[in-house]
């Protein structure tokens, strides 16, 4: 975008919304819309907090092993299924329930299978990553040019060579974006793990402070929360565009 | 390197000995009759095209020997043992090049000899030499995107001859490439046959190209498809890349192969 001839920076109109929810707050209106300068203070006061960095802690941890697990269970189940019509047939019709499944119904599923702890929570986050992961990595196998399938072969590639330096290089643009999209659903698993499994983490915080009437606080949280989210995807999308130069001549 | 100078050396022999020979080789898909008992003999460091018409089975041959797609029966042999899948004996040139587009020129090149488990310096100096061999010295670092479709093909050609295997297999190598780029390809592929001794088939539907760059050229009619003729030009060779495409003999024989294909071309 240009304004009297210069272009302003990406997200510049993030500061005119920014200006809204500081007029609405300073306006009174609901106490649940403080001003935006008010949120901003408090969240540079509690960022410090042991509390806020248990939280942070107990939530990057849970998020980490999540995507971990969902990453590496998922990326070779998506390529298998790509390669083998069996095992195709055999699992997509539960990849694509689990896709489009309320997973937020089967919580209190887990919770009775393995208990309310911290390992609920973790897989609760793979199981909202890791069907958009295993989708993605066998849509990237299935496009891969015939060819380059023959060519690993007549040159005599084992198995483990051809998945490691042709199937997976070629898939790796759909398994990007799979990855990517994946991650942005994990950060509402793990969310959700932390409300509805054992309230900890950025979970326990959102209870305490709304429960509380503490509006600054809880919008800080969510800020915080929103902005890692977002460079968390941002960074794949990077990552994605790095690989992009061969994704149309495959 | 020096194994593969003797490998070479150990190749040259008499040129009448059968390389790779197809024995009554037919495929079926389904009801389908794509090749019918289909028999060929292929000399040792010879060319031989393999010529017809659209949907002749001409690549369909081609992958049975390189060992792809395995025959509904008969049986392929190289150097008299029969085809059970591909080997190192074969190496092939892809239509559509078959590069990794992620890898550099050096890397694709090389990549044969990295799947054959060949240590990363000794391979690469393998493919800096056919790198230069084909003309691409300069381009190590390039990918694949970068080239023009000619330059792909040298590319997918070092990466062939880099293997250093007997049979090499060429599924209409210059079809994607436009006709001045190609008609070099066909004068370098003349100097390759006589340089490398090694044994050259060549799929083809060009009539010229077929009679330019072969020894030995087996007309395949198609439904099923079966040998109907084998040409051998023979007066050919001898005058030189400029003067091929002047000679009688050269115009006589296209003539005559496009006399007894051109009932089957709709």
């Amino acid at each position: 975008m240009k304004l009297f001839g210069h272009r302003l920076p990406d997200m510049s109109s993030l500061i005119l919304w920014g200006l809204l929810w500081e007029i609405v707050g300073r306006l009174g209106v609901t106490f649940f819309i403080p001003p935006l300068s008010a949120v901003f203070v408090t969240l540079i006061e509690i960022i410090g907090t042991p509390a806020f960095l248990k939280a942070l802690g107990e939530t990057a941890y849970a998020f980490s092993v999540g995507v971990l697990a969902a990453v590496v269970i998922g990326v070779p189940t998506g390529i298998m299924m790509g390669k083998s019509r069996l095992l195709d047939e055999l699992l997509l019709p539960w990849v694509n329930i689990f896709l489009s499944a309320p997973l937020t119904a089967l919580v209190p599923v887990l919770m009775v299978l393995f208990g309310f702890g911290m390992k609920s929570i973790i897989i609760t986050t793979a199981l909202f990553a890791i069907w958009i992961i295993i989708l993605n990595a066998r849509a990237g196998v299935m496009q891969i040019n015939r060819s380059l399938v023959e060519m690993a072969r007549c040159f005599g590639a084992s198995p483990l060579d051809a998945f490691a330096k042709v199937y997976f290089w070629a898939a790796l643009p759909e398994i990007l974006s799979g990855v990517r999209i994946g991650v942005i659903r994990a950060v509402k698993g793990v969310i959700i793990g932390q409300l509805l499994i054992s309230i900890v983490g950025f979970g326990a915080l959102f209870e305490l402070y709304s429960a509380n009437f503490l509006m600054t606080h809880f919008w800080a949280v969510l800020i915080v929360l929103f902005a890692m989210a977002f460079s968390i995807s941002e960074l794949l999308a990077y990552l994605e565009r790095r690989v992009s130069y061969y994704a149309a001549k495959r | 390197m020096s194994q593969i100078s003797l490998a070479s050396r150990q190749a040259a022999k008499p040129a009448a000995e059968i390389a790779v020979r197809t024995r009554d080789v037919s495929k079926n898909y389904g009801s389908v009759e794509a090749l019918k008992k289909l028999s060929l003999d292929f000399p040792r460091g010879q060319l031989t095209s393999l010529l017809g018409p659209s949907g002749c089975g001409k690549t369909t041959l081609l992958k049975i020997i390189a060992g792809l797609i395995p025959p509904t029966s008969g049986e392929v042999e190289v150097n008299g043992k029969t085809v059970t899948g591909p080997g190192p004996d074969r190496a092939f040139v892809f239509q559509d090049f078959a590069l990794l587009p992620w890898a550099t020129v050096l890397r694709n090149v090389a990549f044969g000899l990295e799947l054959r488990g060949v240590a990363q310096s000794e391979r690469e100096d393998i493919a800096a030499k056919y790198i230069r061999d084909v003309g691409l010295a300069g381009f190590e670092t390039s990918y694949p995107h970068q080239l023009s479709g000619g330059m792909r093909q040298r590319v997918g050609l070092a990466r062939a001859l880099s293997v250093d295997a007997e049979v090499l297999l060429m599924d209409e190598p210059f079809s994607a490439v436009d006709e001045q780029t190609r008609r070099k390809f066909q004068e370098d592929l003349l100097t390759l046959v006589a340089n490398e001794n090694k044994t050259f088939i060549f799929v083809t539907h060009s009539i010229e190209e077929a009679v330019y760059v072969s020894d030995q050229i087996a007309i395949l009619l198609p439904r099923p498809s079966r040998v109907s003729e084998v040409i051998r030009p023979t007066g050919i060779r001898e005058k030189g890349t400029e003067n091929i495409r002047r000679d009688p003999e050269y115009l006589d024989t296209v003539d005559r192969i496009w006399a007894s294909l051109r009932s089957y071309v709709e």
